[in-house]
């Protein structure tokens, strides 16, 4: 591998990804992806499961929409890296850090989206569900959570980004996922490993984003295909929460 | 600055087939004369707004011409072409984030006048358009009322005091009582300031009341009828025009006319204290065989029919039957009309300003004045 | 469990971590406006720019930072410009998407009545578009501003960092006390900025009756 080292950064890249050592055992790059994705995945899951019943009780009834406003500012005024080392001294080293700051950061999104997704939903629509008498939970759940799956989507989406991104810096603490290529490249100053640790970072985000991406156009009715046009950015809107 | 002549030869504004030809002009020849309302009325996509938009220059004809006061505006640079014309738009196009004052000062702005000088013009202006310059001046557009920001775009378009202006359905945003009193100040207004104005409506009525002249245009950029409301409305050139100015195109007639442009007839007078048997006399002998009673002065003060005059003695006041409708000489005939219906009488009285008489208007009278014209019609 | 002893002794060091969060965030923030600005006002003009921008400024997006900075140290190296690249990089999207929506907003009368009162491009432009764009882009600028200050935390790991310094040297130390005197001041420093641009805006808007529309 020496006849390698010389050949600047892509060069050591390029032979970091070919040794054949690196793709198995423990610390090889399928178990670093599995952990990175088993980390991400069950963060996602927990906060769908808190964050969109709350966001559709808030969205149907109107109540707590201060309180879930609130919860979107806050998601991005308290940055991913900042939770992760603020919670380390209450759990220390392991999961458990990890897993409370990536809940705490999906809920935000997605909890944001589900409420307005809801609340955007034409009133005369549903007034007309109720005139062909919808109960109220008919309506919540063929009407209402119907048309804001897309924003629902959009919010899961966002949240899945930031899961994936912050489970990079989990790394710090629990010492597992993709992250973990990157810390110790920069601990190592080994580059090669740095720049992969990179590139699976980068392309699973982008993957992530793409697929979400893909459901959500699918999700949207095809009664509503014109799309929503562009997307602007107002502090509480339903638009990507703060960056890991 | 009082108008200046508009004209408009052989202008044409083609666009590519992807637009439907919708708001195309075609070959368009027109002249407004200096100091004139001309409305431009069609329905939509008749090219009114195209023909309105190429005098500045907003959009630019395929080809021809059109000059105010003999000067091709083709030749000149288009943002002073433009301060040089007052704009008013439907939506008005208030600038939100300026005052009052500071919009009605924009184009004063633009050409540099001394702060000193624009102040004065907005007080002017904005009391000229009926609004309190102290009051308005400092707000925003979003703490007025349609109505007034309204009358706010019309003090802008008026700054710089600009030969020509072009309105695009100015009143159109408004509710129809609102609209009707913009539209009769604006009126009032033109009497002093005699500007030369392009004015697209889709409305006929608007355009009967607002113009001098009127351009009639079809689908197409067609220039249908080119003339005086009156005109339009007496002879329409052809069966577009008639359709689009409505069936009712008579009684829109009657609206242009006043009690003034009638031949009155004279009524069978009496005051009180005549003798009733000459008077009864002279009152049968007359085609239209009542008695008006009027006092000294000569205002009228009720009716007497065949039963009601006796045969012998003196005439008294509490003879009469309740009273015609009164009209003045600016009635139009559609509402002296209107008026004798509502009263279920066959006549209304003419005064004058001191509620002297001066003849009868009678539903016959009006009749004729239609069938007259009806003849013209068809010869 | 706070060290308040460490707080008193160490006020100079962490007055320099703090000055230092601030420097970055606002070079980074005021050379994504100044690019965005520039990008806005060409897309503003050629419309078709509109995709492949974003598209590129979404990708960047996307990337999660700790890898942006991990691809950039072996040829920038662990310095400010490193920081910077990566700074600069996320507030573009957000920038560029406000500013060309603001620009987008203005009403087409109000655009009609600029041009048919003889208003250059250049004036419409500087004296009518961008004054109303004006909440939608400081709006912009709210955000890029609050999700710099977060990210700024992460530039601690390629040895710059501010406040994020603070908090890591807390951590390899087993210091909670530095960590949590960073984050403290990091949300209230991103707290204060969000506050002093609305503030601002409102200053420089005083025809608007919210902050933003």
């Amino acid at each position: 591998m020496a006849a390698y080292a010389d050949e600047g950064p892509l060069g050591q890249l390029v032979a970091w990804l070919t040794d054949p050592g690196h793709w198995t055992g423990p610390g090889g790059v399928p178990t670093r992806l599995l952990e990175h994705l088993e980390l991400s995945a069950l963060a996602v899951i927990a906060g769908i499961a808190v964050a969109v019943p709350a966001g559709l009780v808030i969205g149907h009834t109107g109540r707590g929409a201060f309180l879930a406003t609130s919860v979107a500012n806050m998601g991005r005024a308290i940055p991913s890296y900042a939770l992760l080392l603020i919670l380390f001294p209450v759990f220390g080293f392991g999961l458990g850090a990890p897993l409370v700051a990536l809940l705490l950061l999906t809920i935000p999104p997605i909890l944001t989206n589900t409420y307005v997704g809801v609340r955007s939903v034409d009133r005369d629509t549903v007034e007309a569900g109720r005139g062909m008498g919808f109960t109220a939970r008919q309506i919540l759940l063929r009407i209402e959570a119907r048309l804001a799956l897309p924003l629902v989507l959009a919010g899961i989406r966002t949240a899945a980004v930031q899961a994936v991104a912050t489970a990079t810096l989990a790394a710090l603490i629990a010492g597992g996922g993709l992250g973990r290529f990157i810390v110790d490249g920069f601990a190592r100053r080994d580059e090669g490993q740095l720049l992969a640790g990179a590139l699976f970072v980068g392309v699973l985000a982008i993957v992530t984003e793409r697929v979400f991406g893909f459901l959500e156009r699918r999700a949207v009715p095809p009664g509503l295909l014109s799309g929503r046009g562009a997307e602007v950015a107002t502090p509480g809107a339903p638009v990507g929460a703060g960056r890991a | 600055m009082a108008g200046a002549t508009v004209e408009f030869r052989h202008v044409t504004k083609r666009y590519d087939r992807g637009h439907k030809g919708r708001g195309a002009v075609n070959d368009l020849s027109l002249t407004v004369p200096a100091g004139n309302i001309c409305v431009l009325v069609g329905p939509s996509g008749c090219g009114k707004t195209t023909t309105l938009k190429m005098v500045n220059r907003l959009i630019e004809p395929t080809s021809g011409e059109i000059l105010i006061d003999g000067r091709d505006v083709q030749k000149e640079p288009v943002t002073e072409l433009r301060r040089r014309i007052g704009y008013v738009i439907q939506q008005v196009g208030l600038f939100p984030h300026l005052t009052i004052g500071q919009n009605v000062a924009v184009v004063p702005s633009l050409l540099g006048w001394s702060n000193a000088r624009k102040a004065e013009r907005v007080e002017e202006l904005l009391t000229l358009v009926g609004l309190d310059a102290a009051r308005y001046r400092d707000r925003y557009p979003h703490q007025l009322s349609g109505g007034e920001r309204q009358r706010v775009g019309v003090a802008r378009a008026l700054a710089a005091d600009p030969p020509v202006m072009l309105m695009d359905e100015p009143f159109g945003a408004v509710d129809p009582i609102v609209r009707e009193r913009l539209q009769n100040e604006f009126l009032r207004l033109q009497r002093e300031l005699a500007k030369t104005i392009l004015f697209v409506t889709h409305d006929i009525d608007e355009a009967i009341k607002m113009g001098d002249v009127v351009a009639v245009m079809q689908t197409g950029g067609v220039l249908a009828q080119f003339g005086t409301p009156t005109d339009i409305l007496a002879n329409p050139s052809s069966d577009f025009v008639a359709r689009f100015v409505g069936a009712d195109r008579g009684l829109k007639r009657l609206s242009l006319m006043r009690v003034a442009d009638l031949e009155l007839r004279p009524p069978v007078t009496a005051r009180p204290g005549d003798h009733a048997a000459e008077s009864r006399s002279r009152a049968l002998a007359d085609p239209f065989p009542y008695l008006l009673l009027v006092d000294t002065d000569g205002r009228p003060l009720g009716w007497l029919d065949e039963r009601s005059i006796p045969q012998t003695g003196v005439i008294t006041d509490a003879m009469a039957i309740p009273m015609s409708p009164l009209v003045g000489f600016d009635t139009t005939l559609k509402d002296a009309l209107s008026m004798m219906l509502d009263a279920d009488v066959h006549a209304a009285i003419a005064v004058d300003e001191q509620g002297c008489v001066h003849g009868l208007v009678t539903v016959d009278a009006i009749a004729e004045v239609m069938q007259r014209r009806a003849d013209r019609w068809s010869r | 469990m706070i060290r308040w002893d460490w707080i008193g002794r160490n006020l100079d060091d962490i007055a320099e971590s703090l000055a230092e969060h601030l420097t970055l965030t606002v070079i980074a923030v005021l050379v994504g406006f100044a690019l965005s600005f520039a990008a806005s006002l060409l897309i503003h003009r050629r419309r078709w720019l509109y995709a492949p921008f974003t598209s590129v400024s979404g990708f960047l997006y996307t990337i999660p930072s700790l890898a942006l900075f991990a691809f950039l140290v072996p040829f920038t190296g662990l310095s400010l410009l490193t920081a910077e690249i990566g700074l600069v990089s996320y507030t573009l999207l957000i920038l560029i998407r406000n500013t060309v929506a603001g620009l987008d907003g203005v009403p087409a009368e109000v655009r009609e009545a600029a041009d048919g009162m003889g208003y250059s491009r250049s004036q419409r432009l500087w004296r009518v578009e961008l004054p109303l764009a004006l909440p939608v882009i400081v709006a912009g600028l709210r955000i890029a501003t609050v999700t710099t200050i977060g990210l700024v935390m992460v530039t601690a790991l390629i040895g710059q960092g501010g406040l994020g310094q603070l908090m890591l040297r807390g951590f390899n130390r087993q210091f909670p006390t530095m960590i949590y005197v960073g984050f403290v001041l990091s949300v209230a420093l991103a707290v204060i900025a969000d506050a002093a641009l609305l503030l601002a805006q409102r200053a420089l808007t005083p025809w608007s009756r919210g902050g933003v529309r």
